[in-house]
């Protein structure tokens, strides 16, 4: 489903990425670990057209990405969900809602959607006419997923949802993401909490300073050695 | 007569001219909203919409359908040029700094001007601006024109139309989700860079039904006249909390009032110095203005 080949960027003179290569499949979780500063949050936002990459290749569903402005990324069906929740804060419950379903022009099935998302999240739906910054964290992580689950995308890119969340909430979120994925959303999840991460995906890939060190089915990476070391504790 | 009286009369005249600051501080608070730019040719905008008013009131005569019509064609005129400057001058400075983008600002300000100077049609020389005949209304000892009826009428319906939009439609909603965090909206599949020239259209669609009812009201048109209320209305966005569009018409009113105020008891000479004495007392007391958010820069 997304296809990435020989992908290099710079900030500057900083090389962030090295060749990466990796790739999605339809209805998989893929996972990239790697520790703050690998370069996992470069690589989604240059898979979603954020930044320019100056070499590689990048192909969803087929068709190449290169020349693709982020807006109309999202309207082929590959949506994110971005480091920090980064909600509207200024806008309401709803209105984030709306926005989230912004590329749509079927408001029949928007609404059906909403109705779909209220089920989901029912703590969004009692606070829909709420200003968005007045939820807490873990509401927000939820109302940044539920607005990019409005555009009905077909990969869910998602950064570092367990961010600055108690465990429990955590769980929560996990067991989400696992349930979207169930219904037909295709998931590549970047995530510092390797633990939990490895827990829910098919597949794993681990990022160090810019590079693919290793990569492989997610169970096996768990248990294996260098793994454990270096970012299960042990 | 009395000292009442006077500072009636002179409240009058302050909402009228508050009324067309409020309009134009409103263009300098969206744009800088959504792009973080302090438009310095907002003024410019001002004098071109009412020119635009201008020939077509000199081309079909004074009546209040004519009237309606030079509305129109200036804030659509304005409109198309609020985009054309947005898109060849300031969406190519948009990744560099801000400092780039303002001085653009100033330099297009500049263009307008001389620009309208030496085009045939408008000229250096001011001209009379055809405008209703000044019927007055007195209530009591208070005489209200039905120019600054129709100054105040015009204005307020505009905001409202202005609020109804931003709160109301998914354009407005975009355009509030894009000056909160564009790359996010980005995300959502919006397309940023047509939210953005939507903005820089309505901005300067108000400037210039700013522009004809400034016109209206003082009937005098010539390429420089929209610098000294294009500072002022600067001001009242500041005054008001720069970013906010409530805070834009607060500040409008208030510099409208504070100046013929001003006029009316201290002295006419006073005025300009009293409205830009309020920029440094509020960059001073409060920088982020009556009704601004105090918000620390994203790195």
């Amino acid at each position: 489903m997304l296809k990435v080949r020989g992908l290099n960027v710079y900030y500057g003179n900083i090389h962030a990425l090295h060749d990466c290569s990796f790739e999605v499949n339809e209805g998989e979780i893929v996972t990239l670990i790697g520790a703050n500063g690998a370069g996992k949050t470069t690589t989604l936002h240059s898979v979603s057209g954020l930044i320019p990459i100056h070499s590689g290749e990048i192909e969803f569903l087929g068709k190449s990405l290169r020349e693709v402005p982020a807006n109309k990324i999202v309207e082929m069906g590959l949506a994110q969900v971005p480091e920090g929740r980064r909600i509207f804060a200024n806008l309401t419950v709803m209105e984030n809602l709306e926005m989230g379903a912004y590329i749509r022009r079927d408001k029949q099935g928007v609404k059906q959607d909403y109705e779909m998302i209220f089920a989901k999240f029912p703590r969004l739906k009692e606070r829909y006419r709420q200003v968005a910054g007045t939820l807490s964290g873990g509401e927000q992580q939820m109302l940044a997923m539920a607005r990019t689950l409005m555009s009905r995308p077909k990969l869910m890119l998602l950064d570092e949802p367990s961010m600055g969340l108690a465990p429990l909430l955590v769980k929560e979120i996990f067991t989400i993401i696992q349930e979207i994925n169930r219904t037909g959303t295709t998931i590549l999840l970047v995530e510092q909490n390797a633990n939990m991460a490895l827990a829910i995906a098919n597949r794993a890939y681990v990022l160090e300073t810019g590079k693919i060190v290793s990569s492989g089915d997610a169970k096996e990476l768990a248990a294996s050695e260098a793994v454990r070391k270096a970012y299960l504790g042990g | 007569m009395g000292f009442l009286h006077e500072f009636l009369q002179q409240m009058v005249n302050g909402i009228s001219l508050g009324s067309i600051y409020a309009l134009l501080a409103l263009g300098y608070t969206m744009v800088y909203g959504i792009v973080k730019l302090i438009n310095f040719a907002h003024g410019d905008i001002l004098m071109l919409g009412a020119f635009g008013g201008f020939f077509v009131l000199a081309a079909y005569g004074v009546t209040p359908l004519t009237f309606i019509l030079a509305l129109l064609v200036g804030m659509l005129v304005c409109a198309t040029v609020g985009i054309v400057i947005e898109k060849t001058c300031y969406k190519p400075l948009r990744s560099a700094p801000r400092i780039n983008a303002l001085i653009t600002a100033i330099g297009v300000s500049i263009f307008i001007e001389n620009g309208a100077r030496v085009v045939k049609a408008i000229g250096p020389n001011p001209k009379q601006f055809p405008t209703f005949k000044t019927v007055n209304f007195p209530i009591g000892d208070i005489n209200i024109s039905q120019i600054q009826i129709i100054v105040f009428v015009v204005s307020i319906l505009l905001m409202f139309l202005l609020t109804y939009i931003v709160n109301y439609t998914k354009l407005g909603k975009a355009m509030r989700a894009v000056s909160f965090d564009r790359q996010a909206a980005y995300l959502m599949g919006i397309n940023v860079d047509w939210i953005i020239s939507f903005t820089f259209a309505l901005g300067s669609a108000l400037a210039a039904a700013a522009g004809i009812l400034f016109a209206s009201a003082y009937p005098q048109v010539e390429p420089y006249m929209g610098i000294i209320p294009g500072l002022k209305a600067f001001v009242a966005a500041v005054l008001g909390g720069i970013g906010s569009i409530p805070g834009a018409m607060v500040g409008g009113f208030i510099m409208g009032i504070a100046e013929t105020l001003t006029k009316g008891f201290i002295s006419s000479q006073l005025a300009d110095a009293i409205a830009f004495g309020i920029l440094i007392l509020i960059l001073v007391v409060k920088p982020s203005g009556i009704l601004g958010k105090n918000v620390s820069e994203k790195v």
